[in-house]
């Protein structure tokens, strides 16, 4: 089932279009990775789904019903530039800020209790938000995000700004939710986190939808058919027996174990490939070499700026 | 689902949250409270310090050496409580001079021989002395003159009493219940100022915080958050109404404070009634009115408080309810220009080629005041006050004078009706503005955001 569904959207700028009929289903429950270059149309298509900008054309549906604003407390979303009152105290401004989210004060301040208790981080509840480090800003910025217990949670570029070990806390506390049962759209341009934590992507280019799918599937549709293998053995009687069917593309030896990266030219099965080797020595390992999302995302979008280009 | 109503309530909700929101944050704030403790000190200063300063003034007895040349004032010359001439006979002008600094003298008045062929007579003093004495003495001299002259013409002397008539005038407003005493000219003229003056600061104080707030919330980047869970409509008016209502409970504080400040001081400072009561019948001149003209300091001091004494004669409940009206159209007809600004542009020091257009009406109004005060019935007084963005300054330097009562409702509906097609372009300024970050804005870019559709 998916949890949200955005049907054909066309969003105009003074003549330019920021999408163009764009549609992306996400499944209830997964990490669906919205991928693209800076200016693609990611931040109007996220903003779209939070309600604040209104399409020219097409529908969101959340959970097969049209979006209205009374779905406003079951979405969480953490902007990209992201920021809060510095002159407010920390909880009073979290529980504000669930209240217009349309939890009641009491709730809201009742649960950000338990957050606070959960990240040890009491003693922040009086504090002005400029005391605080940037670090913890981002901390407090994410108890906002997710206070009144959303269902879909979107966030746009969650790790900019961060260190590694807190862009690594973020990156637990998402998967966490997941656990949960939650829906996320993550926006980034980080394609290691996309691989990490996506179950489908979508990439966006100029305002169109090029490319999606489940994250394996996209990666199998783009292997190259590269393996690479280790075996112990002489490498030069295993290059003049490989046929034609092979092209080695890089080897090295280390003592006596020799690894091979290769392409297969022809559409042969691999077991071929390994019964070949294991007539020549002894394999150690053999893996398949899939390209990773970043290559994928640069060739795509390559690709796609020639041949508007050429048109 | 919900239903429409719902989501209406709910919206309504929303909106008080954030009104909550912005009231309580400004209202806590330390300036907030000095605020609220100074500007009514400010204005009861007004108020009772130049009748303080006066009082003052009045007690202190004055010895003036006298030095007639002439020898023919110095007899008729009549001391008072608070005015006490001294004969120095023979002293010459170089003598009194040496002596000044040691004697208990505030000024030697210098008559010449010729003074009957002349109109100057001298006061020397160490101080400057003050306007009053100087009118005083003109005064006295002029009439002794006069007489002089006219005795030396041989007019019967009972004549010349029967025809000294001093004139106190006093004004008196006929009402629908009887008559009052009427608030002078003076007063009225005070209070206008005083009036104008507060709502324009009131106007612009309160319309620029909006305008920083906004810019706050840009500048800050919370807005994108915000405006995920509210419309930016909700968030403007519950930003301004609460910020109006900032300004109504500072507006409240204040008249409290100087009331009670008022209060106080002619309790504590003026122990006998600061107002003298005089009723239909001291109109006609009595022995006691007249002394009181008659005496010096006595007199300046019976000004002051004819002046300032009418305070408690002014229409206040009028004053406050008109004031409370304009204050609330004008903030809201500004705010919402304020507001469209600060959502356009990046950073607070971005708003000043916005900014100063905006308050050229308001400066304008500032610099006329005292044209509309001259004339509160002239034809620029009318203009500006029919013009809704110089309307409540110039209403309030009005009303005290009384203005005809078709004036006010017209002016009111002219300036209701602009309240409302500055809201909804404002608004569409706002909408788009908010989220638009690193462009050059101007006013051409700002009308084509109106154009947008939602």
């Amino acid at each position: 089932m998916d949890f949200i569904s955005v049907k054909d959207i066309v969003k105009e700028y003074s003549g330019t279009k920021a999408l163009n009929n764009v549609s992306i289903d996400v499944e209830a429950g997964s990490i669906f990775g919205l991928l693209g270059p800076n200016g693609a149309g990611k931040t109007t298509l996220i903003r779209i789904i939070n309600q604040i900008l209104a399409p020219d054309s097409g529908k969101v549906l959340l959970n097969g019903e049209p979006i209205t604003a009374s779905h406003i407390g079951r979405i969480g979303y953490l902007p990209e530039e992201r920021g809060l009152y510095k002159k407010m105290k920390v909880g009073e401004q979290v529980v504000y800020l669930a209240q217009l989210k349309g939890m009641s004060k009491a709730v809201a301040t009742e649960k950000l209790k338990t957050w606070f208790q959960k990240f040890e981080i009491e003693s922040w509840w009086n504090k002005n938000v400029e005391e605080l480090s940037k670090g913890m800003q981002q901390k407090v910025q994410f108890i906002v995000t997710v206070l009144h217990e959303p269902e879909l949670l979107i966030f746009d570029e969650p790790f900019s700004g961060f260190d590694p070990i807190n862009a690594n806390s973020i990156k637990q506390e998402i998967l966490a939710l997941k656990e949960k049962g939650l829906t996320i759209i993550l926006s980034t341009h980080t394609m290691s986190s996309v691989e990490e934590l996506c179950d489908s992507i979508a990439l966006i280019n100029k305002g169109q939808k090029i490319l999606d799918g489940k994250v394996q599937d996209i990666k199998q549709k783009y292997s190259t058919n590269t393996y690479e293998v280790k075996c112990s053995g002489w490498f030069d009687s295993m290059a003049s027996t490989l046929t034609h069917n092979y092209q080695i593309l890089e080897h090295q030896k280390e003592g006596n174990i020799t690894t091979i990266k290769l392409k297969l030219l022809n559409e042969i099965p691999t077991n071929d490939l390994i019964r070949h080797f294991t007539g020549l020595g002894n394999v150690i390992a053999f893996n398949e070499i899939l390209p990773s999302m970043n290559d994928i995302f640069i060739d795509v979008v390559g690709e796609t700026n020639q041949q508007s280009k050429h048109e | 689902m919900l239903s429409a109503k719902q989501i209406n309530n709910q919206s309504m909700n929303k909106i008080s949250i954030i009104i909550h929101r912005e009231y309580v944050t400004r209202v806590k704030r330390t300036s907030f409270f000095v605020m609220s403790i100074v500007g009514p000190l400010l204005i009861a200063a007004i108020f009772i310090v130049p009748l303080w300063l006066q009082k003052l003034e009045s007690a202190q007895v004055k010895n003036i050496a006298v030095i007639d040349e002439s020898g023919i004032l110095v007899t008729t010359l009549k001391s008072t409580e608070n005015v006490v001439f001294t004969d120095m006979g023979k002293m010459t002008l170089d003598d009194a001079q040496k002596g000044f600094a040691k004697s208990e003298y505030y000024a030697v008045l210098f008559i010449p021989k010729n003074i009957l062929n002349s109109t100057a007579v001298q006061v020397f003093s160490n101080r400057q002395p003050d306007f009053g004495l100087k009118q005083y003495i003109a005064k006295l001299i002029e009439r002794d003159l006069e007489t002089l002259k006219l005795l030396k013409s041989n007019v019967n002397p009972d004549l010349l009493k029967a025809v000294q008539t001093p004139i106190f005038v006093q004004t008196i407003k006929w009402t629908s219940d009887g008559h009052e005493v009427e608030v002078t000219m003076e007063m009225k003229t005070i209070i206008g100022t005083v009036a104008s003056v507060l709502i324009y600061m009131f106007i612009f104080f309160y319309g620029s915080q909006v305008m920083r707030g906004v810019v706050e919330e840009k500048v800050n980047r919370i807005i994108e958050i915000i405006i995920s869970s509210v419309r930016p409509l909700q968030l403007m008016i519950g930003k301004i109404t609460g910020i109006m209502l900032v300004g109504l409970t500072q507006f409240a504080l204040w008249i409290v404070i100087t009331f009670s400040v008022v209060w106080m001081a002619q309790v504590t400072l003026f122990s006998e009634p600061a107002v003298p009561k005089i009723t239909n019948q001291t109109a006609t001149i009595d022995s006691k009115v007249m002394a009181q003209v008659q005496a010096l300091g006595q007199d300046d001091y019976q000004y002051a408080l004819d002046i300032f004494g009418s305070v408690s004669n002014v229409n206040w409940t009028l004053m406050i309810s008109c004031f409370l009206f304009f204050f609330v159209c004008g903030y809201l007809l500004y705010a919402s220009m304020f507001a469209a600004i600060g959502s356009a542009v990046d950073s607070e020091t971005d708003t000043q080629q916005f900014v100063m257009p905006i308050t050229i009406p308001m400066i304008i109004s500032l610099a006329m005041i005292q044209v509309i005060l001259n004339n509160p019935d002239g034809s620029i007084a009318f203009w500006m006050s029919m013009i809704p963005f110089t309307a409540p300054i110039a209403m309030m330097a009005r009303i005290p004078f009384g203005v005809p009562i078709w004036e006010v409702v017209l002016s009111s509906s002219i300036l209701i009706v602009t309240i409302i097609l500055m809201a909804k372009l404002a608004a569409k300024i706002y909408r788009t503005g908010i989220l638009m970050y690193g462009k050059k804005i101007t006013f051409r870019e700002l009308a084509k955001w109106i154009r947008y559709s939602s």
